[in-house]
C-alpha cells in the first residue's frame, strides 16, 4: 500500500516537451511510472519518446484516463495549469515549479479549496512523491529509495528528503510512501494531510517528519499527532541556527519576530510524543531502531 | 524586498493612498533643499531598514532650515542597531488627531489574507496584541473572493476609528488592499495611519515588502533595488545570484536546497563548530556556480574551513566536483575543505575529486563525518566566540 499514488496511477505531464518536463518525465517513466501523457498549448498531436502530446489536460485525460498531473511549468504560467488540471477533473497534481508569485499560489489554493474539493494539489516548489518500486512523479532521484515499506516519509525540503531516503536505505529500511510537501507559504498538502494518509495506510508502521523553521505547520502537526496518530513518529526540524527575519532559502522558511523558530517546533512535536532527533543520521538511527522493534 | 520608507510611500502613493509631501537627501544640504519644499515645521527621518528609529534618535522635529542642518547632520551616520544612516526622508511635519494602525498580510496558517486594523495605532502592534487583543479588528479574506467596501467598512467599526475618520479610512484600505495584491506585496502595514484636525486619514508611515517571486510583472521595482542594507558578503553573493545569508561563525558552509543547507548548518554546530553563512546554490547547479560559490566564502575573512555538502537530485556530482576543481584554479583557497558528495553521480564526482584531493581538499562520506573533519580543521584558535548564528 502507499498513499496519494500506486502503481496503477496514471500520469500527464504538463509541460513534457520542456527541458525539466522531459528530464523528469521520462525519468519518472523509465523508473516504472505510467507516464501516459504530455500537455502543451499548440504541440498537440507530437510526441516526446512515444508519449503522445495534447494541447490540453481535458482532451490528454479523455483519451488516456490520465488520473494525475505532474505539472513542470515555468512559474509565470504555473497556477494556470494547475487550474487546467482541477478543471479536468485530475484529482491529484504535483506542482514542482519555485517561484510561483505568492498571490498565485494563495488564490490558486483558494480556488481548488471552493470549487475543486476533490482535488489534492501536491506543491507547489517541492520535489513530488514517490512510492519506491510503484510510481515517482517528480524529481527525486528513485534509486536512493528502498521499496517496501513500513515507513512514510514526509518533508518540507527537497534535498533533505533525499537525505531521509538515502539514510533509511543506508540501514535497510523501505520506505511505502515518501512525499515531498515543499518550502513555500502555502502548500497545497500539508504535514497534517500526509499524517492523516499514513496512519489510515495499512503498511505504513512509523513515520518520518522533515519539517524547517517559519510558519506553524509544524506546530499543527504535533495537535494532530497528540490527537489521532497511535504510530510511532520520528521528526527532524532543520534551521536551529538560522536567524530571525531572513529567508533561508525557501520563501517559506523564515523565522518571523519570535514566530517559527525550530526549538518552539521541536517542544511542541516532543510534548506530543514525538521522537525528535538532531540531524537527518539521528532520524535514520532512530527509525532503523524503532522499525527493529515493531 | 523590504521596502524603505519612502520607497514605500512612493508604492503608496503610486495606489492612491495618501502620504505627506517631500523627498530624499543623502547630503546635509539636500536634507535643507527638500525642507524647504516641503515647507516648515519638518520631519527628518533616518531611511533605515529596523525598528525604533524615533526611540535611537532617528526621528527629529524640524521648525526651520537651522535645525533641520542640526538633526540632519547628527542623524546621517548614526548607526542604528546595526544599520548605518545614509539617507534622510525630508516630510512636512502632519497635524495629527489619532493615530490609528491597518495592514494586509497572508495568515499562512489560514491560508487567507488578513486585515488588520486599530484604533491603537502610533505604537507596536505586536505590543497591542499582547496588551489588548480586543483593540485589533480582524478580518480573514478570501484571496479568490477579494475584499468589497463593505467588508472595509465592517472593520473600520468594529475598530472603533473615529466617527469622522471612517469614510476616509475606508477608502484607504480600499487603496492598501490593491496595492498589497496588484502591488504584489507580502506584507502592507502603515503604522501609523492618522486623522488630521481637518478631518483628512493620511498614511504617516509605510512599510511594505515586495514578493521577490513577482518581480518578472513588475519592471518598476528595478528602481527600489538597494543592496546597501545587505553585507558585504551578502552583496558579492547576490551578484553572483546565489541564496546566502552571513552568520557569524567560522565554518564556511556550501549545499544543494535550502533543507540540506540549513541543515547543514545546525550539524556544524551540533559538533561545536559555528557555521559562518548558509548558502544554497540550488537546483541543477553547475561548475560555474559551484565555482562562484566557493569565491564568495573565501572573500570571508572570518573563514577557517570550508564544509561543502551535496545529496545530488537534479545537481548531478560530477558538475560539482568540476566546479571545484574549476575554482581551485582559478582563485586560490584560503581555507581548507571538506566535501561530501552523494546522490546522483556521485561516483563519477568522486573520481573527479580524486585528482585534486590534498591535505587542504578532502573527501569524507557522511555529512557528520564532514562536519566533524571541518571543525576540527577550523581548529579553535582565533578566539571565536562561537555564536549561535544571529545575522549580521
Amino acid at each position: 500500500m502507499s498513499i496519494f499514488v500506486d502503481e496503477n496511477t496514471k500520469v500527464l505531464v504538463q509541460g513534457l516537451t520542456g527541458g525539466q518536463g522531459r528530464f523528469h518525465g521520462l525519468r519518472n517513466r523509465a523508473y516504472g511510472t505510467k507516464i501516459v501523457a504530455g500537455v502543451t498549448p499548440g504541440k498537440g498531436g507530437q510526441n516526446v519518446e512515444g508519449i503522445p502530446i495534447f494541447d490540453t489536460v481535458a482532451e490528454a485525460v479523455a483519451a488516456t484516463g490520465a488520473n494525475a498531473s505532474f505539472v513542470s511549468v515555468p512559474p509565470k504560467g504555473a497556477a494556470a495549469a494547475i487550474l487546467e488540471a482541477a478543471e479536468a477533473g485530475v484529482p491529484f497534481i504535483v506542482c514542482i515549479t519555485e517561484g510561483i508569485p505568492a498571490h498565485d499560489e494563495a488564490r490558486t489554493y483558494n480556488i481548488l479549496v471552493n470549487r475543486h474539493p476533490g482535488t489534492r494539489l501536491l506543491g507547489p516548489n517541492c520535489p513530488g512523491i514517490i512510492s519506491p518500486g510503484k510510481c515517482n512523479i517528480g524529481i527525486t532521484a528513485g534509486e536512493i529509495a528502498l521499496p517496501g515499506g513500513p515507513v512514510g516519509i514526509v518533508s518540507r525540503s527537497g534535498t533533505l528528503t533525499y537525505q531521509a531516503l538515502y539514510e533509511l536505505k543506508q540501514l535497510g529500511v523501505g520506505v511505502t510512501t515518501c512525499v515531498g510537501i515543499g518550502g513555500d507559504p502555502v502548500p497545497g498538502t500539508n504535514f497534517v494531510d500526509c499524517l492523516a494518509a499514513f496512519q489510515e495506510d495499512r503498511d505504513t508502521k512509523a513515520i518520518s517528519m522533515f519539517g524547517e523553521i517559519g510558519g506553524s505547520e509544524e506546530e499543527r502537526a504535533a495537535e494532530f499527532i497528540a490527537k489521532e496518530v497511535t504510530k510511532p513518529v520520528v521528526a527532524y526540524i532543520a534551521g536551529v541556527t538560522a536567524p530571525a527575519g531572513k529567508k533561508m532559502g525557501h520563501a517559506g522558511a523564515i523565522i518571523s519576530g519570535s514566530k517559527g523558530t525550530a526549538q518552539a517546533k521541536m517542544e511542541a512535536l516532543s510534548d506530543a510524543g514525538v521522537h525528535v532527533v538532531n540531524n537527518p543520521t539521528e532520524a535514520g538511527e532512530k527509525m532503523a531502531e524503532i522499525v527493529a522493534g515493531l | 524586498m523590504d521596502l524603505f520608507e519612502y520607497q514605500g510611500k512612493q508604492y503608496f502613493a503610486r495606489f492612491g493612498i495618501p502620504v505627506s509631501a517631500g523627498g530624499v537627501a543623502d547630503t546635509v544640504d539636500e536634507a535643507v533643499v527638500q525642507a524647504d519644499a516641503a515647507g516648515y515645521p519638518v520631519v527628518v527621518k533616518a531611511q533605515v531598514q529596523v525598528g525604533g528609529r524615533g526611540k535611537a534618535g532617528g526621528i527629529k522635529l524640524a521648525n526651520d532650515a537651522d535645525e533641520v542642518r542640526l538633526h540632519a547632520g547628527n542623524i546621517l551616520g548614526m548607526d542604528i542597531r546595526g544599520h548605518v544612516v545614509r539617507r534622510l526622508w525630508i516630510e512636512h511635519a502632519s497635524d495629527i488627531s489619532r493615530e490609528y494602525y491597518a495592514s494586509f498580510t497572508l495568515d499562512r496558517a489560514a491560508k487567507k489574507y488578513l486585515a488588520m486594523v486599530s484604533a491603537k495605532g502610533g505604537v507596536e502592534i505586536e505590543a497591542v496584541a499582547e496588551e489588548d487583543p480586543t483593540a485589533i479588528a480582524r478580518l480573514h479574506i478570501d484571496p479568490s473572493v477579494g475584499f468589497s467596501e463593505a467588508d472595509a467598512r465592517t472593520l473600520v467599526n468594529e475598530a472603533g476609528l473615529d466617527e469622522e475618520a471612517r469614510s476616509g479610512a475606508v477608502q484607504v484600505l480600499q487603496d492598501l488592499y490593491r496595492c498589497y495584491v496588484e502591488g504584489d506585496a507580502d506584507l502592507v502595514e502603515v503604522n501609523p495611519l492618522i486623522l488630521t484636525p481637518d478631518g483628512r486619514v493620511h498614511a504617516l508611515d509605510a512599510k511594505v515588502t515586495l514578493d521577490d517571486n513577482a518581480s518578472f510583472r513588475h519592471p518598476e521595482w528595478d528602481g527600489f533595488r538597494d543592496i546597501d542594507e545587505l553585507d558585504e558578503r551578502e552583496r558579492l553573493a547576490k551578484s553572483k545570484g546565489l541564496q546566502y545569508v552571513g552568520l557569524d561563525g567560522y565554518v564556511g558552509i556550501i549545499a544543494n536546497g535550502a533543507g540540506l543547507a540549513m541543515s547543514t548548518c545546525d550539524v556544524v554546530n551540533q559538533v561545536g563548530g559555528s557555521p559562518a553563512n548558509f548558502l544554497d546554490i540550488g537546483g541543477g547547479a553547475n561548475a560555474e556556480v559551484m565555482a562562484n560559490a566557493l569565491e564568495v566564502i573565501n572573500s570571508d575573512s572570518n573563514v577557517r574551513a570550508i564544509f561543502i555538502n551535496i545529496f545530488g537530485g537534479i545537481t548531478r556530482g560530477e558538475e560539482v566536483a568540476n566546479g571545484i576543481a574549476t575554482a581551485l584554479q582559478r582563485v586560490s583557497i584560503g581555507s581548507p575543505m571538506v566535501i561530501r558528495l552523494d546522490g546522483t553521480n556521485a561516483e563519477e564526482g568522486r573520481a573527479i575529486l580524486k585528482t585534486v584531493e590534498s591535505d587542504r581538499v578532502i573527501s569524507s562520506p557522511t555529512m557528520l563525518a564532514a562536519a566533524r573533519k571541518a571543525v576540527e580543521l577550523a581548529g579553535t584558535g582565533s578566539g571565536s566566540s562561537g555564536a549561535k548564528g544571529a545575522a549580521k
